[in-house]
């Protein structure tokens, strides 16, 4: 490889946190196509205004599957409001930086987690774009 | 914890017997070999003597035929351009090659494409095979050479190169081959097999990095890479590496005196670890089995990405190696996997393992205890292996 991994993402490749899915969940958001190599789906389970629980399930490289754990852990137990401030920058930064190839994996984790909290909008009947944005699937 | 490294491909670790005949050459024997007194011209014998030595290893029927060169990206991109440029003045604008080379042939000849040149791009098959007919029907009047690699540095696929080169020589075209991953397993016989131009560097047999050479066929018009003295016959000027071009004439010597015995147990091993692979499910080879290094495994695990199984390869103590964009820095998987026709999804899901002859069964065994439960954790985590589990259903 060309580039190498900051301890912190090396960290969450090694053992991701929040891997896998919600039953029930309030909101799925997933975001990425195979032919590109990544694919992030996200899990929230929301109570009230606070998300609180999240996992996630990454088809990517070691940076797809650290800035996936690293989103999850910075919105977990967050309210909503929070979460959709997250942006990749954070993430990067709470990973210890990413190589230049590598920060459109950062930009995948916080689209999907807006994509996640675009679908619970979604499901309680609300237009999610005015609050969330525009997201891409 | 077990270290195995299973990337001979990108590069070997220096042997030591060619170690030992290289140190005087770094030490005291340090003369230019340009020069008239005893050190310089010890020097220089030791340089003649590599090339003859190096030149009936390869079956050329002479020494002047051998040029030393830093390795293979300087002897394939020298091969390409040094010689379509001088034929471009007798109205041959036109070149032959594969999908799948190397990217010092691919972008040499993307180089030469902007020069005026056009080039064919001659598919490999799901195999990874050119066929001999299709680069018989490619040739032109105006073609002017034909370079089609020995073997695949990604997949380890052998090339019918005596067939291509006979065809080559019967049409009157140069034949160039890179013989970069081939050398030390399949036999080369530059006379036998109407090769005009070939390609080796040392660092992939086990010799120092830096350091290989272009065979060129004499009476060969080739363009002078390196302007200044008289070094390679004026062709690549600037004072020799001896203790490299030393080193690469040791580690050709070994690999020659040693390929049956090596191939033999490297083929064995290889098998092994094929057959354990594909128990995994939705697991492939990619590549021909048989017509293959004997070192070479490419397999492609569905639902994961390369990057991912290699770093936790690395983690388990497997120096392997990925076909995947995300070593690449971009998001188009191997040229090499999609030139076999592997959709893009499949393709980033490569790992390359290539051994040598240190490898022991133990490694293997190793290697086949621990790829499984990587396959399965990641593929437990990959939102894409459950789409395809789904589609199975």
């Amino acid at each position: 490889m060309a580039f190498t991994y900051s301890e912190k993402v090396m960290d969450h490749f090694a053992n991701p946190r929040n891997v896998g899915e919600i039953e029930n969940a309030d909101g799925i958001g997933e975001v990425g196509n195979s032919k590109c190599g990544d694919i992030m789906k996200m899990y929230l389970k929301i109570d009230g205004d606070t998300i609180s629980d999240v996992k996630f399930k990454t088809f990517g490289c070691g940076a797809a599957i650290a800035t996936s754990s690293m989103a999850t852990e910075m919105i977990k137990g967050k309210t909503i409001d929070d979460a959709l401030k997250l942006t990749n920058k954070a993430v990067m930064e709470a990973l210890d930086g990413l190589p230049p190839v590598k920060v459109h994996c950062s930009v995948l984790a916080e689209e999907a987690v807006k994509s996640a909290l675009s679908d619970y909008y979604e499901r309680q009947g609300i237009d999610p774009e005015p609050i969330v944005g525009k997201i891409d699937k | 914890m077990r270290k195995i490294y299973a990337d001979n491909a990108a590069t070997t670790k220096l042997s030591p017997v060619v170690l030992e005949k290289m140190m005087p050459y770094l030490t005291e024997i340090y003369g230019n070999p340009s020069s008239l007194y005893t050190i310089g011209q010890t020097a220089k014998k030791a340089v003649e003597d590599a090339r003859a030595n190096i030149a009936k290893n390869i079956g050329a029927k002479r020494p002047g035929e051998v040029y030393f060169t830093s390795g293979g990206s300087e002897s394939d991109n020298w091969a390409l351009k040094g010689v379509c440029t001088k034929l471009k003045a007798r109205g041959k604008r036109h070149i032959i090659t594969s999908k799948f080379e190397h990217h010092a042939i691919l972008h040499t000849c993307a180089a030469l494409e902007r020069e005026g040149f056009e080039v064919t791009y001659l598919d490999v098959y799901e195999n990874g095979i050119v066929k001999p007919e299709d680069v018989a029907a490619a040739i032109r009047e105006d073609t002017a050479l034909v370079s089609i690699m020995y073997a695949n540095n990604e997949i380890g696929t052998i090339q019918p190169i005596a067939e291509i080169g006979k065809i080559c020589r019967e049409r009157g075209v140069l034949f160039h081959t890179d013989a970069v991953q081939a050398a030390g397993y399949c036999k080369i016989n530059v006379v036998e097999q109407n090769i005009d131009l070939l390609s080796l560097t040392a660092h992939k047999i086990h010799g120092p990095k830096g350091c290989g050479m272009l065979y060129v066929r004499k009476g060969i018009l080739i363009n002078n890479l390196i302007e200044g003295g008289a070094q390679e016959r004026g062709k690549r000027a600037g004072t020799e590496n001896i203790a490299g071009i030393v080193g690469l004439d040791a580690a050709l010597q070994l690999a020659v005196d040693t390929m049956d015995e090596r191939c033999e147990k490297l083929t064995k091993l290889r098998d092994k670890l094929i057959d354990g692979l594909l128990k995994i499910p939705r697991s492939r080879l990619n590549g021909d089995r048989v017509h293959r290094l004997p070192g070479n495994v490419n397999m492609c695990f569905e639902g994961i990405e390369g990057e991912s199984l290699l770093l936790r390869l690395d983690m388990a103590g497997v120096s392997a190696s990925s076909g995947s964009a995300c070593t690449s820095g971009s998001l188009d998987p191997s040229h090499v996997l999609l030139a076999i026709g592997l959709p893009h999804e499949i393709a980033h899901g490569s790992t390359r393992m290539t051994f040598d002859e240190s490898t022991t069964e133990d490694d293997i065994d190793y290697i086949l205890e621990t790829v499984p439960g990587i396959v399965e954790m990641l593929r437990a985590m990959s939102p894409l292996w459950e789409k395809i589990i789904k589609s199975d259903e």
